[in-house]
């Protein structure tokens, strides 16, 4: 790293990191059993969140550089918040995690191709729809013209890395441009109405797994809620924030808010544990914004996971039924350690009659998927996918159910990298629960 | 900085992906758990056997580096702060259990060995290992061993070093000596193995060790006594033991502890009270039943307001672990916390928590108190700022005189988090000079080079003894 970028890095860490947060960290290690990076790295402090946070406070205490080790070091973690919810002296890690990230990423010039590749990921496409729409629809001509087949045939895909290259065959069959660019946004709930509530579509929900969202509209039906979409909203900015490109979330914090705040609700529902996590910190993101402080916490008090809202609307206690089978559960990090959301799921899954839920070691343990950390952490996040799966095996399900996309295609990954694709499934909750709802009805 | 010749060596020995002397890699193992105590190391060794070990250890006499043996780095006393550099030395390769006898109920293991992990192993067979130091999730065994951890049952099964039986240890000339066993009887020559445990690898590295074992106890109870009156409750703990019942885990929280421990928790802890008393039995049936009878009527005798008993096994453990995590949940209070390891015998538990309560007031501190109140150790924790130079001044005499307190009566300096760096000042208050000076003969003949973990439970001239470490 050249002197002026470390020398940048270290007067604006001392600028901008909440220092009061990083003196809260006691050091007494009970975050480091459930930290996957430090489990993986064999024990290695560099990659705990009690090393990273002496490691951010020793920059700013001027003791060492910010050189490329301490950026290696904050690389590596996942974001996937486990340590969060085991830290006795309540230590906000993910947000000093994102202000250390959003600095440093500012300030220092990357290697040319993980900057190609995050200014594409995070100005080019996910901010706008219509662009992710485009692209998806693009991945489709690709799956429908046979060019996949082609692709697969001569071998380019070997020139990807393994994890891309798994993940290419995993994607789901996308819909058509029509589907994605068309579609209704005003439901009525299929009896009494309970609820009013606004769907946040996603951008990357809301193309390639328009399915799953389109299960959800109906499942929010079926409990008994009027559903809007607002058309102004926009991708939550959960992969900005994360990755260092702090400002750029902010800018879509503010379209979401305004987009919501016009609609009269109960509440503003997420089916993806990632986007939720990060919606619902909207008011952390935002509070030193006196424009836009007041409004980010009443929207951040409106987001509910739909899994919380089916059990709040006893959609457990509707007939639901599968085949004979097991299932199991993989927690979404960011719906659990961000939104403390994971009863609820399981209540759901274990109210199927016919299937029997078997919870799997770990469950909790990050899938290694988070964001497109394991496109540029590739080796770690496979080693984390490896031991997930030996937990999935040893449940013997069939089903492996999931709450966000990213954690829904890295554990398709994971199935296929076992070659166990004749025998298991994964699936997002939402498909699995309509699934079973209809089961029973037709 | 390590010399060249002596890295180049030392990668010989373990190879170069076991070294490590960057910047960042020294930074995180600057410190342990203990507040304000930090200091670099030059490098980061990993060996794989005990032999790499002796290798090491022979290469750092030669060259006069110190050694600092870490596991988990979970200790609260600077014991692995590597406060005069050198090397930090890991265990991470050597975390294996080698072997559950079932003939002879013992476990012989590595020193990297989660505590977790053994106990969970060897409950598996039906078997028992006592010593449940708080941080037992993140410490290693070897770390228990070095620092002679207690723990919530200590009460009754006492300490690390009543269920060591053996070890294998690298002395500071790179010898390997074996001491102990697992004879139940041997007293061939010195108990080099009781000398071991709680040296604070000050005289060699331990690389093996073998522990008894118990049968498992058949019957468990747990009950929270609740009180409004702090002295009540260390009244209680006395009258249960000169009863003669001897409880297995007997808990003290003050107030302000059970507050934050259940924002972290959110149990259901009885918040409103001023104290309470965690206590559990276990053994046969019969006996458990009895003996929790006549505890819960003690409680009530004692002015209890209220004595609860866990409705299930997964409340009783939601209870030890809420008090596990008292220590680090206090550290949401205030920026620093910084805890002690007062002990007194148990007879004069109510004396010394009134004293410690008069001593934060006079010198206008938050001081919490919890701790093993069974056994007389007691941790009262004072929740301050480092950064407020005036307060930490009055920190240092606060606890200067909780530990007057203590030896006055009957006590001592540290009960289970050992002597480190951070109460070495104080060694010569419970020992004498002379004690001092005859364990100081023993350091100097296993260690004439002083390269084992220098700096620790020796203090080199009386000094403040909070003082920021760099």
């Amino acid at each position: 790293m050249k002197a002026i970028e470390k020398q940048r890095i270290q007067q604006q860490f001392q600028e901008k990191m909440d220092y009061d947060e990083l003196l809260n960290c006691m050091r007494c290690g009970f975050c480091l059993p459930s930290c996957p990076t430090y489990i993986e790295s064999v024990q290695d402090e560099r990659h705990s969140p009690r090393g990273r946070i002496a490691l951010m406070k020793a920059v700013v205490d001027g003791e060492i550089e910010p050189d490329e080790e301490v950026k290696r070091s904050l690389d590596m973690c996942l974001g996937c918040r486990a340590c969060e919810p085991v830290c006795p002296s309540g230590v906000q890690y993910g947000h000093l995690l994102e202000q250390a990230r959003d600095i440093i990423y500012q300030n220092k010039t990357s290697s040319p191709s993980a900057k190609l590749m995050k200014h594409f990921f995070f100005h080019q496409l996910f901010p706008h729809q219509n662009r992710m729409i485009n692209f998806t629809s693009l991945l489709g001509l690709y799956q429908r013209s046979g060019m996949q087949k082609v692709a697969r045939k001569i071998g380019v895909m070997n020139l990807l890395p393994d994890s891309v290259r798994t993940m290419e065959k995993v994607l789901p069959n996308v819909p058509t441009k029509h589907e994605m660019k068309y579609r209704e946004r005003h439901f009525q709930p299929k009896d009494a109405k309970k609820k009013r509530v606004a769907f946040f579509s996603g951008c990357l929900m809301d193309t390639m797994f328009l399915e799953t969202n389109k299960s959800s509209i109906k499942l929010l039906q079926y409990a008994g809620c009027e559903i809007v979409i607002p058309d102004q909203q926009a991708c939550c900015g959960a992969l900005h924030g994360h990755g260092g490109e702090k400002e750029k979330a902010k800018e879509m914090a503010k379209r979401n808010i305004q987009a919501f705040e016009e609609e009269n609700i109960d509440y503003i529902i997420t089916n993806a544990g990632g986007c939720g996590a990060f919606l619902v910190d909207y008011d952390q993101l935002l509070k030193d914004d006196k424009e836009w402080a007041e409004r980010a916490k009443m929207f951040a008090s409106k987001i509910k996971d739909i899994t919380s809202v089916l059990v709040e609307l006893e959609f457990h206690r509707q007939p639901l039924s599968l085949d004979d089978e097991v299932i199991t559960y993989q927690d979404s990090c960011h719906l659990r350690n961000g939104q403390k959301t994971f009863m609820e799921p399981r209540t759901l899954l274990s109210s199927i009659y016919g299937a029997t839920y078997v919870e799997m070691k770990d469950a909790s343990r990050c899938c290694g998927s988070a964001g497109i950390y394991n496109i540029l952490e590739s080796e770690m996040s496979m080693q984390i996918l490896d031991y997930k799966m030996k937990q999935t095996v040893a449940t013997k399900a069939k089903t492996v159910v999931t709450a966000n996309p990213g954690c829904l295609l890295q554990m398709k990954s994971g199935i296929e990298k076992e070659g166990l694709s004749d025998q298991v499934r994964a699936v997002h909750i939402v498909d699995l629960l309509l699934e079973a709802y209809e089961n029973i009805r037709y | 900085m390590l010399p060249d010749e002596f890295k180049t060596k030392l990668v010989h020995i373990v190879g170069a992906e076991n070294v490590a002397d960057s910047n960042a890699s020294k930074l995180v193992y600057s410190f342990d758990a203990t507040p304000q105590f930090q200091s670099t190391p030059d490098g980061v060794v990993s060996p794989r056997n005990t032999e790499e070990v002796a290798s090491i250890v022979k290469l750092c006499n030669e060259y006069r580096i110190p050694i600092v043996p870490r596991g988990s780095g979970s200790n609260l006393s600077a014991g692995t702060t590597p406060t005069e550099g050198g090397i930090v030395l890991l265990f991470k390769h050597m975390n294996n259990i080698l072997e559950v006898d079932q003939e002879n109920l013992t476990v012989t293991t590595q020193p990297g060995v989660i505590t977790q992990q053994l106990m969970e192993a060897v409950e598996e067979k039906g078997l028992f290992y006592p010593p449940d130091p708080s941080s037992m999730k993140i410490s290693q065994i070897g770390g228990n061993i070095n620092e002679n951890s207690g723990g919530l049952r200590g009460l009754k099964y006492g300490v690390t070093r009543d269920y060591v039986m053996g070890l294998e240890v690298v002395l500071p000339n790179g010898d390997i000596i074996r001491t102990g066993g697992k004879l139940a009887k041997d007293v061939a020559g010195y108990d080099l193995t009781r000398l071991f445990v709680g040296s604070e690898g000050t005289l060699g590295i331990v690389t093996e060790a073998t522990l008894k074992l118990l049968p498992m106890p058949e019957e468990k109870q747990t009950i929270l006594a609740l009180y409004e009156d702090l002295e009540a409750a260390a009244r209680t703990v006395s009258q249960i033991i000169s009863n003669r019942i001897i409880p297995a885990t007997l808990e003290f929280l003050d107030q302000s502890t059970l507050q934050v421990v259940e924002d972290f928790s959110k149990i259901g802890l009885p918040t409103h009270v001023k104290a309470v008393l965690l206590i559990e039995q276990d053994g046969n049936k019969e006996t458990v039943e009895n003996d929790m009878k006549k505890i819960m009527d003690i409680c009530r005798e004692n002015d209890a307001v209220e004595v609860n008993s866990a409705k299930s096994v997964a409340e009783a453990e939601a209870l030890r672990t809420a008090r596990r995590a008292a220590l680090s949940a206090l550290a949401r209070l205030k920026p620093t916390t910084i805890l002690e390891d007062a002990t007194v015998p148990r007879s004069n538990i109510a004396k010394m928590v009134a004293a410690i309560n008069t001593i934060a007031n006079k010198y206008e501190l938050d001081i919490c108190t919890f701790g093993h109140a069974g056994d007389g150790n007691l941790h009262p924790t004072c929740l301050t700022d480092v950064r407020n130079k005036e307060e930490i001044a009055r920190v240092e005499h606060a606890f200067e005189e909780i530990f007057a307190v203590a030896v006055e009566l009957g006590g001592t300096i540290t009960g289970e988090h050992g002597v480190g760096a951070m109460k070495a000042p104080y060694l010569h208050w419970k020992l004498g000079e002379e004690g001092v000076s005859a364990m100081l003969n023993v350091k100097k003949a296993f260690d004439p080079n002083n390269i084992m973990n220098p700096g620790k439970v020796f203090a080199k001239s009386e000094r403040k003894r909070v003082v920021v470490t760099r």
